[in-house]
């Protein structure tokens, strides 16, 4: 555990085996398209998609696709670029990223049109529940980004989630003010984030373990208390929820505008935090400091940027974060506790975090594709697929591991993460 | 595939293999003190973290006790004593359940009747049934530690070691008890391994954090045995997710009579602390795992393959897990549920980092974690506080543990020599 010697970023740029490697992969996920979607599915099919979510004022039509014709498309599609990708000297060079998202959502959309075959989906439903099964991933990976950039590492994510859902459902079922609630969530994101820090800043505790007894602590506490009161006290345990607000103007853009812009408070906090977490880090003075901080403190230090105060500063805003976060699972969705309700969200807002490369806006697209096959999950039965459910819900633990490794572009994790600073003694 | 190396992670320290061995051969208390002293002094640290978690544990009871609320409220000595009383209540129902209770015992065993006797000494047992686990999960992650890793996901190993035994305790039929034990053991313990081999193999290969891998794991471990046991492996017939009952021949044997459940497991468990005490400091691998761990560098340099050594260990440590799933199957449940493990995993970091990674330690601390778990269940029939205080005390343990400052700081301890300091257990970056 130590002081930080010299430790090289490589330098972003897309080798040779890397272009070769993604070439094949999207041909390999062409012809996947080809072979499981598109050959079962019989020439004649329609595939129906509605494009409003249920109960709004239609903004635009339901689409109707032939499926065969959009299958064979989706894989021609990705098999081209894959050929470019080989053939072109340099491949796509720094697109190739955006490629892959967008063939991965080929793949997705090839597989709905293909399981919806001859029957209708809610495309715009499903997105939309996609993005609210997101906010909490989200707003939890922004939590570790916050405090992983300035180098303390924040498994308690989970824990301090759970703990500011209690809090916050008992503060406002109590004031009547769901306002309060919220506030009441994040300063108690704020305690625990008091309690990691000192633990993991000043006591130099190792940052697994103190997030580890965090989450310990949080499950048996919530329990508890659930067990000994809130199973009496009903009234208690009753916060209501924030309502949906419609943007005008906004909302009324079609197909986008309903799924987007006819949320609740918490979706357009996270819009909000989104940007200023990112310009905050990237553009500004503090975020400099900040990431500084957890790059290489010694250096840091020697500038005379304070690494200890920097760091409790991080982790108590990503805890208030968590805090926010975790208040969403009351007062955002079902308006009561319910023990352990977060049921490993926390840790899946670690996994979007990794897989967003420690990046605001990454981890906000990660968060959406988790709360995608979240939510896709659920509408396997309904139409008939008969992948089992649990399958789609491991994919984003393995996509995570996955990424880690290394195979499809290696994620970066801010260097001196998780090794507490030691200043020379004088 | 990336074209990079598994990246440099920045070193904690230099140090040359000599000196390594100078700190394996220094380390521990200083040496002039007698004995009983040495061993006081490094057990100060861990009793008083129990005993502060403890009351910790007792503040919480107090405060969230109705009772004794009211009783502030008429006066706030009558406070003290009702908030008194609601701990030691609560406490000596825990104790009760967890040791039975004296008098009982010993009118059971001058009358001698076994019946009588099996109902005495029942929470007794159960309280020793219920460390058997914590001692395979706990030596788990204590090995992990040693060898200089994390590993967090001690509770899907326990999964894939519950569902491997399961598999081979129901599904081969017509062998006799003294094959078919071991095989459904071994395979607990094969499907735990495989749970820990391949956070260790992607360690060591590519550089991926245990720690992020093993998470991972978990809640594919769940995912799966969520699969498997409303699919495949559901008993026929069954409206609950739950797998059918092992065989007769494949049941751990049990001790006593009912309702005495305690079984072999705890054999196979003392054995397997004595093995891998021995394996980690009397053998040539032992001694490979612990120096990649303390000192990777050092290790490469005195030409021990590091790599190997964490794919090795990680596959060692959730082969052990995989034992704790194992032993529940085999001795305890007899089937497959998707609820059969509360959390031994995590509770396992706990007990690892109290016993400081040794292995004999280990089993004391996962006695504690017994004994509180099985007791905790009486006091909730008695008193009707919640057993989750477990928990929350175990944190409190766990925090205190791992910062010995603040124990020190609460108690007035001096500070003690700097070998006796380090907390066995790997730092994120430093692997």
């Amino acid at each position: 555990m130590a002081t930080t010697t010299t430790f090289h970023r490589e330098v972003e740029f897309v080798s040779p085996t890397r272009r070769r490697v993604m070439g094949v992969l999207f041909i390999i996920i062409g012809f996947g398209i080809w072979f499981l979607f598109s050959r079962p599915v019989e020439p004649g099919m329609k595939t129906e998609f509605g494009m409003t979510p249920g109960g709004i004022e239609a903004t635009m039509p339901d689409m109707v696709l032939p499926s065969l014709a959009t299958l064979n498309f989706l894989a021609l599609v990705c098999i081209g670029v894959g050929i470019g990708q080989l053939i072109r000297p340099r491949g796509f060079g720094r697109y190739t990223n955006w490629l892959l998202g967008m063939i991965a959502a080929f793949f997705i959309f090839g597989f709905l049109t293909w399981a919806a075959a001859g029957k209708s989906i809610s495309l715009a439903g499903l997105l939309n529940v996609s993005l609210s099964k997101a906010v909490p991933l989200t707003l939890g990976a922004l939590s570790g980004i916050l405090s992983e950039r300035a180098g303390v590492v924040n498994i308690a994510i989970e824990g301090m989630m759970l703990s500011a859902a209690m809090t916050s459902c008992v503060a406002a079922s109590i004031t009547g003010n769901l306002w309060f609630g919220v506030l009441v969530g994040v300063l108690t994101g704020a305690l625990y984030g008091v309690v990691h820090g000192v633990l993991s800043i000043r006591y130099k505790v190792n940052q697994i373990i103190s997030g580890t007894a965090i989450n310990i602590f949080s499950t048996g506490i919530t329990s508890y208390i659930s067990a000994k009161f809130l199973q009496h006290y009903p009234e208690l345990n009753n916060s209501g929820t924030f309502p949906s607000w419609e943007i005008p103007l906004l909302s009324k853009i079609p197909f986008i505008g309903p799924i987007l812009f006819n949320n609740n408070m918490f979706v357009y906090a996270m819009y909000i935090f989104l940007v200023l977490i990112h310009i905050g880090l990237f553009y500004t003075k503090w975020g400099l400091r900040l990431r500084s901080v957890g790059e290489h403190p010694k250096a840091a230090d020697t500038l005379g940027i304070n690494v200890f105060r920097t760091r409790y500063m991080a982790v108590i805003l990503g805890a208030m974060m968590a805090g926010f976060a975790g208040s969403y699972f009351t007062l955002g969705s079902v308006g009561r506790f319910d023990e352990v309700m977060t049921a490993g969200r926390g840790f899946i807002s670690l996994a979007a975090m990794i897989f967003g490369n420690w990046m605001p806006f990454g981890s906000f697209g990660a968060g959406l594709l988790f709360g995608f096959t979240d939510a896709l999950a659920s509408k396997l039965a309904i139409l008939g697929v008969r992948i089992p459910s649990q399958f789609l819900l491991m994919a984003p633990y393995i996509v995570t591991m996955i990424v880690l490794a290394g195979v499809v572009g290696r994620s970066q994790m801010p260097a001196a993460d998780g090794t507490p600073y030691e200043k020379e003694s004088t | 595939m990336n074209d990079t190396k598994p990246q440099t992670q920045p070193e904690p320290e230099k140090k040359d293999a000599g000196k390594i061995f100078l700190e394996e051969v220094t380390a521990g208390p200083p040496k002039h003190l007698p004995r009983w002293k040495r061993r006081l002094q490094s057990a100060a640290v861990p009793l008083l973290a129990i005993f502060t978690g403890l009351v910790m544990g007792g503040v919480i009871i107090a405060l969230t006790s109705e009772e004794v609320w009211q009783a502030f409220g008429v006066s706030f000595l009558e406070g003290l004593k009702a908030a008194w009383q609601s701990v030691a209540a609560a406490y000596s129902a825990l104790l009760k359940g967890a040791f039975g209770s004296p008098s009982q015992i010993m009118a059971a065993l001058a009358s001698g009747d076994p019946k009588q006797i099996y109902v005495a000494i029942y929470p007794f047992t159960e309280s020793l049934l219920a460390t058997i686990p914590y001692i395979f999960a706990g030596l788990a992650v204590a090995l992990g530690f040693r060898s200089g890793l994390f590993n967090i996901g001690a509770e899907g190993q326990i999964f894939l070691g519950a569902i491997f035994a399961a598999f081979v305790g129901y599904s081969l039929t017509g062998l006799p008890m003294i094959l078919h034990i071991p095989l459904a053991f071994l395979a607990g313990a094969l499907g735990g391994g495989l749970w820990g081999f391949i956070p260790g193999w992607l360690k060591a290969k590519t550089g991926g954090h245990e720690v992020i891998n093993t998470i991972m794991m978990n809640y594919i471990a769940f995912r799966l045995s969520d699969w498997l046991l409303t699919g495949p492996m559901k008993r026929p017939g069954s409206f609950n997710p739950i797998s059918p009952t092992i065989m007769d021949s494949a049941m751990l044997p049990k001790f006593f009579g009912d309702p005495v459940r305690l079984h072999g497991g705890i054999i196979i468990a003392l054995g397997m602390a004595w093995l891998v005490n021995w394996f980690l400091f009397k053998t040539k691998w032992g001694f490979n795992l612990r120096t990649s761990g303390t000192n990777p560098r050092a290790a490469k340099y005195a030409g021990i393959n590091v790599p190997n050594s964490i794919i090795l260990a990680m596959f060692l440590s959730g082969a052990l897990a995989g034992m704790a799933g194992g032993n529940e199957v085999l001795g305890v449940n007899y089937n497959l549920a998707m609820a059969f493990s509360s959390g031994y995993g995590f509770d396992a970091i706990a007990i690892a980092l109290l016993a400081n990674s040794q292995p004999l330690g280990v089993v004391l601390a996962a006695l504690l974690f017994g004994f509180l778990r099985n007791g905790a269940t009486n006091m909730m029939l008695q008193t009707g506080i919640p057993i989750d205080i477990i928990s929350v005390i175990q944190a409190f343990i766990l925090v205190f543990v791992a910062a010995p400052a603040i124990i020190r700081t609460i108690y007035r301890l001096k500070k003690p020599a700097e070998a006796e300091e380090a907390v066995v257990a790997p730092s994120w970056g430093g692997g």
